[in-house]
């Protein structure tokens, strides 16, 4: 069963055609990949799949919803949540607020009850901060959960990312670049937290420039040049088709 | 040499900012006055910036300070505590310098609901404040309303036409905002001054009554005082409660990062309108306790001015600090009134206090205890 079902997706900013015609499927609990060259228009993909900004044309079904109109916290909503490739966090507020914030949509109290502090209230409270305490040690920083977020080491801003993301309870995650300027070490950290992330169930997209994590931790690769689909495939046939490396990996096989 | 090294000097910072005050000061006095201001604001500023800079004291303590608990626990019952005591000990003069803050008080809470929580710039304050003050001014003179029964109509029409604002405006950000919202301050203004038949133009309305409790009159200053006291207190929880909420959450993140927090679910159009909403309630109940303290309205109160003022006060308090905002509307008001003494130099001096403050304190009293200690 494809949880995801994009159809001729096409982005045009202007005369600059960001994402053309460009169609995949994703089954549910797999990890997909995403690369392609600088520009190739991964993150307008995102962007579009988000509903941070709206295609130009084209059908993205989510389930059976069509998602390709709504705005995006509907799309959050539903289900679909991501990470930023330059990270958003919200830099005042403490590492378990922010992903308090995340449950903004599964636990609602009426404007009474806060006013009122109803017993109703005081529980969905609790329970709002001990989700995000769990989300938080998922991701292996709830040392930090009082911490403002903006004094945080760069790779626990990652990881915070990750942990606000999933505490939405989205079904497919979303994730842009989790290991830029990342050393060795932490890249496979959070390679090992994908596969975690996999574990839960959920769906995973991931745009990635490290071949290495891509290769490793990918169930599927969808490969993009200049915003159109050059290649789509399992890790192996995608590491040999020919378009791919002369788009793409091309530097690679030259070592 | 660039502004950064000008900046981490010490001698050449005293000498810009005691240059600066006495520059303003010039038009005020002579030369020789002047010259004197330059010298001895020259001298206490490179001693203090040196001092600072030898690092002969010790370090001073981080702004991220935490208080320690018992002192938090206690910090805001021995508030309350010392404003309920207050009448007992002070002059009708400054009595009535306090109603004026505490009201000032819940117009800045209001704002900092706008501004400082949603990161809305409002230039326009006072049109809610003014709608809130000709809402009772009217009800009360035309349609012989009390003052309990105009409460919510006050604070309902400041909030409906708070929002009826916010629907076309939050299709702009930022500096756009903001103009649209001052636009909407003159306008307000302007109406009011205008519109005879209904608001008698610049003559204002008079006579409009204090309220009364179960049939007697608090007109006087003290009962007065405690009225617009229990305000401020039902609005600090009230505000404090929908802070420390989803909805508070929602507003902090929009101000944060408008697209992750679209991106985690929250409809920030829906909230900005709600920050709006709630914002001008307060202003409203402003309105309605200044009409009913003055007896009186006119379009001059609510000028520009007025709204700039409000937003000095949510900035010197501290950007989304409760608390700060209350700060700040005490300073504010109680600043030129202790000026006083000093006649006409005090909005210069109140002026350039406020440039000082904004240098060496930019986040405001209390912005460094933001979240960290107080959002719980």
């Amino acid at each position: 069963m494809y949880i995801l079902d994009v159809r001729e997706l096409t982005k045009h900013f202007g005369g600059i055609r960001a994402i053309e015609d460009v169609s995949f499927k994703i089954k549910g609990g797999r990890i997909v990949s995403i690369i392609g060259p600088n520009g190739a228009g991964k993150t307008t993909l995102f962007n579009c799949l988000t509903g941070t900004t709206r295609s130009t044309k084209g059908s993205i079904r989510f389930k059976e919803t069509e998602i390709s109109k709504l705005p995006s916290h509907k799309i959050a909503e539903l289900g679909i949540a991501r990470t930023f490739q330059n990270i958003r966090l919200f830099s005042e507020m403490t590492t378990i607020e922010n992903v308090m914030v995340s449950q903004h949509t599964r636990v609602r109290y009426d404007f009474l009850s806060v006013i009122t502090r109803s017993g109703g209230f005081k529980t969905k409270e609790r329970s709002i901060k001990e989700k995000a305490f769990e989300y938080l040690e998922f991701v292996g920083i709830e040392d930090y959960a009082d911490t403002q977020a903006d004094s945080l080491p760069y790779g626990s801003r990652r990881r915070l990312e990750i942990a606000r993301a999933l505490a939405t309870e989205a079904h497919i995650i979303l994730l842009d670049e989790p290991t830029a300027g990342m050393n060795p070490i932490e890249t496979s950290e959070v390679m090992a937290l994908i596969k975690k992330i996999q574990e839960l169930g959920k769906t995973i997209i991931l745009i990635e420039h490290d071949m290495k994590l891509v290769m490793g931790v990918s169930d599927r690769i969808i490969v993009l040049d200049h915003g159109v689909k050059i290649a789509e495939g399992l890790p192996d046939d995608v590491r040999n088709n020919p378009m791919v490396i002369e788009a793409y990996l091309g530097s690679e096989t030259n070592h | 040499m660039n502004y950064e090294a000008i900046k981490k000097h010490p001698v050449l910072k005293a000498l810009l900012i005691s240059l600066f005050a006495a520059i303003l000061f010039l038009p005020f006095k002579d030369i020789k006055s002047s010259t004197i201001l330059f010298a001895i604001m020259f001298i206490f500023l490179s001693a203090v910036l040196l001092i600072k800079k030898s690092q002969v004291l010790p370090a001073l303590p981080k702004i991220r300070w935490t208080p320690p608990h018992f002192l938090r626990a206690a910090s805001v019952p021995s508030v309350i505590m010392v404003f309920i005591l207050l009448p007992f000990f002070l002059k009708d003069y400054y009595l009535d310098v306090l109603i004026m803050s505490g009201i000032y008080m819940l117009l800045a809470l209001g704002l900092n609901i706008i501004v400082g929580f949603t990161g809305l710039l409002n230039l326009g304050f006072a049109a809610f404040y003014a709608i809130g003050a000709y809402t009772y001014a009217i009800a009360n003179t035309k349609l012989g309303l009390d003052f309990w029964t105009s409460i919510p109509l006050s604070a309902g029409i400041a909030a409906l036409s708070g929002i009826a604002l916010a629907i076309p405006a939050l299709r702009l950000r930022g500096d756009y905002l903001a103009i649209v919202t001052l636009g909407f301050g003159e306008i307000v203004r302007l109406v009011l001054n205008n519109w005879d038949s209904l608001t008698n133009g610049p003559n204002g309305i008079t006579g409009i009554a204090r309220p009364s409790l179960f049939g007697a009159s608090l007109d006087k200053l003290n009962t007065y005082y405690y009225l617009v006291f229990i305000f401020v207190v039902i609005a600090v929880i009230i505000i404090r409660r929908v802070e420390c909420s989803r909805i508070g959450r929602a507003w902090i993140s929009i101000k944060e990062n408008e697209i992750a927090a679209s991106s985690l679910g929250i409809n920030t159009t829906k909230y900005k309108l709600y920050a709006f909403g709630f914002g001008t309630v307060w202003a409203g109940i402003a309105g309605i306790l200044f009409a009913s303290k003055m007896q009186f309205v006119s379009p001059e109160s609510f000028t520009f001015m007025e709204s700039v003022l409000i937003l000095s006060m949510v900035i010197v308090g501290g950007l989304g600090n409760t608390f700060g905002a209350i700060a700040g509307a005490f300073i504010l008001v109680l600043l030129p009134e202790l000026l006083r003494e000093v006649q006409s130099y005090r909005m210069l001096i109140l002026g350039i206090a406020l440039v000082l403050f904004m240098l060496f304190r930019p986040q405001g009293i209390l912005g460094g205890f933001k979240s960290v200690h107080f959002r719980r």
